[in-house]
């Protein structure tokens, strides 16, 4: 079971390689994958830097090329394809069906992942991806209930990657429209949900107010903590009723080290580590925390429980410091 | 260009349904989308009665077209999709790639739905060469990008459909929006979404309407209103006018809609100009009502916009 870890850049890849991150993925400095954050990702000559440091230690580096090509401008995409084989990168993210043709076309040895920004939930969905472009594996969207993992698991002709913890995406991801209704910009089309030259955080008297493009997101005492302003998880008022409620999803993140035993089970070949645009420390946190859990878990599959401290610890770094099991749990829903 | 009516995204009785379809037969509509396609809990209808209702409906003249869910999780709900594609007789609406690939496998044309990520040309013609004949476009693209996209190369082998009215579909969730507002667990949800008609609004704590609970779809909370922007759609090539609907009086806008499109066919300069005085007076009645066309003009989608780069909020 392979552990995957995020890079924003080449702190946090050596904080990853070093914490016992299999895997990491990253993306290049622009919005051909969806965390195009300023000061964030690399450029050519780093990414280079990072396949050689990575590979040299028997790790694995992804590509993420997970934003859809803009008609006319195509070529800044298929350049970054390129640009992965001649660095002879372990395997390319990919969503938009024009880039899966162009990679699979071009360089049928390099390995293609699905991008959980597909959206392919189903066995209909991947065998299409599988037959169309040979892909090689699939990320999936953090929709399912365990029990659907483990029943598309058994049938799926490809590998399957799960998000394991990190920020929680609540939506079929790679439809979400929510950013871009206030925005105008989405992970799609812009490289970013709830882009930060959108935030705006304002006191007013005793209270705390997060905007995005001037839309109240959510309002609270000066004391309480508000996440970062993502439409699906603000404070908004429902139809006949007066209270500002979570309506979708409270300030939460997603961590499943519960699930750990029954992903194994069910034969994930992957989990994924959400946070591309955290802190090297965080990055590092999160890894140790993982590496001992898989390490453990593979050790000993029968006496595996989830001990306190990695808990404590993944809690610190969570969104609200609340955590979640999101849609595996079918409560969720 | 043609209207067309999209598939009703709310869970209506089957007695709204049918009365709704019975009004559509008579209206000068074109193209009807059929089916459910949020929620596989909903089963006022089953395929059958939406089968009876093609058949109604293609009787009065009408072109369907099935649609088919957006968001595909269990086997059961891919049997009933397979169902829909099997249906021997009308086309389908894939809003899910299993859609695609099942309706490939069965050389049963279909156009692409709103859910399905169609960004580009490439990806387009690389659908059109597995059966896609028509496609809607994802609803945050704009002008700019669809004029770009039909002049890359030859035109389109493909018809085009754009979302002129109605409420935008912005995304779907594992979760029911719907029931968790009423504490209910999705399993025994009792179908409460169809309490809400046209889903529950949900504004922000400015009273500023934001956006549509429907079930596990969220919606935006305005509607998208293109109507002033019809003539320069005609000029475009734009081959379909989609209306969602929300309301029986959806209907009578869109007979009336088609039979202004119909002169338009005969009489292109003298109507054109006409109707563009006549859809002036809709600039009007949208800001009263919080309309919406940002995306259509490459804004924020809940932007409404008197003339493109001037956004009026």
């Amino acid at each position: 079971m392979e552990l995957l870890c995020p890079a924003g850049n080449l702190a946090s890849l050596k904080a990853a390689l070093n914490a016992g991150a299999d895997a990491v993925y990253l993306g290049l400095k622009d919005d051909t994958n969806a965390r195009s954050f300023a000061g964030l990702n690399f450029s050519a000559v780093q990414l280079a830097q990072a396949t050689k440091l990575a590979q040299s230690q028997g790790r694995k580096v992804f590509l993420t090329l997970n934003t859809f090509p803009k008609p006319g401008e195509e070529h800044r995409w298929y350049q970054a394809v390129d640009l992965a084989a001649q660095l002879e990168m372990d395997a390319l993210i990919v969503a938009d069906l024009s880039l899966l043709d162009y990679a699979h076309q071009h360089y049928p040895h390099l390995p293609l992942h699905l991008s959980v920004q597909a959206s392919a939930t189903n066995l209909g969905a991947l065998s299409f991806y599988q037959q169309a472009f040979n892909i090689e594996r699939a990320v999936l969207p953090r929709v399912l209930s365990i029990k659907q993992v483990r029943d598309l698991a058994k049938v799926s002709p490809v590998e399957l990657e799960v998000f394991a913890f990190g920020s929680l995406c609540i939506m079929a991801e790679g439809r979400c429209h929510l950013s871009s209704y206030v925005t105008g910009q989405s992970p799609n089309t812009g490289g970013s949900c709830s882009p930060a030259n959108h935030v705006r955080w304002q006191d007013s008297g005793s209270d705390k107010l997060t905007r995005l493009n001037n839309v109240l997101i959510d309002k609270s005492e000066a004391n309480q903590q508000l996440g970062y302003p993502v439409v699906c998880k603000g404070r908004y008022v429902a139809e006949y009723d007066h209270d500002a409620k979570y309506l979708l999803e409270s300030p939460t993140s997603l961590n499943t080290l519960s699930l750990l035993p029954e992903l194994a089970q069910a034969g994930i070949k992957s989990l994924k580590i959400e946070g591309r645009q955290r802190s090297p420390a965080y990055v590092s946190q999160v890894t140790h925390v993982w590496r001992s859990a898989i390490d453990t878990y593979l050790a000993s599959p029968e006496s595996f429980c989830e001990q306190p401290q990695w808990s404590q610890a993944l809690a610190k770094v969570s969104e609200g410091q609340i955590t979640t099991l999101g849609a595996y749990e079918r409560q969720w829903q | 260009m043609k209207i067309s009516l999209a598939p009703i995204s709310y869970c209506w009785s089957k007695s709204d349904v049918e009365h709704f379809y019975q009004q559509v037969a008579l209206s000068n509509i074109d193209t009807v989308y059929l089916g459910e396609t949020v929620c596989s809990r909903r089963r006022e209808l089953k395929f059958n009665d939406y089968l009876e209702l093609a058949k109604m409906l293609k009787s009065h003249g009408k072109h369907v077209v099935l649609s088919t869910m957006a968001l595909i999780e269990a086997q059961s709900e891919l049997n009933e999709l397979k169902r829909a594609i099997d249906n021997g007789d009308f086309s389908i609406e894939a809003n899910d790639m299993a859609a695609v690939h099942y309706a490939h496998q069965a050389k049963v044309p279909f156009v692409c739905g709103p859910t399905i990520n169609n960004y580009n040309r490439t990806s387009l013609n690389l659908l059109h060469q597995k059966g896609m004949y028509r496609f809607v476009m994802p609803c945050e693209l704009s002008q700019q990008w669809l004029n770009t996209v039909i002049n890359q190369g030859d035109k389109p082998a493909f018809e085009i459909e754009v979302l002129g009215h109605g409420y935008l579909p912005l995304a779907h969730s594992a979760r029911c929006f719907t029931a968790k507002h009423y504490q209910l667990p999705k399993d025994k949800c009792q179908t409460i979404c169809q309490r809400h008609s046209k889903g529950l609004l949900a504004q922000t704590q400015e009273s500023q309407p934001l956006l549509r609970l429907n079930g596990i779809q969220t919606q935006s909370a305005a509607q998208v209103n293109l109507i002033n922007q019809i003539p320069q759609m005609i000029d475009m090539g734009i081959d379909y006018w989609r209306i969602s609907p929300n309301k029986l009086t959806d209907v009578a806008m869109g007979s009336e809609l088609a039979h202004v499109l119909a002169q338009i066919t005969e009489d292109p300069i003298n109507s054109k100009a006409l109707i563009t005085k006549q859809f002036n007076d809709n600039k009007q009645a949208s800001i009263i009502n919080h309309h919406c066309n940002g995306y259509w003009l490459g804004l924020p989608g809940m932007d409404y916009s008197l003339e493109p780069n001037s956004p009026a909020r």
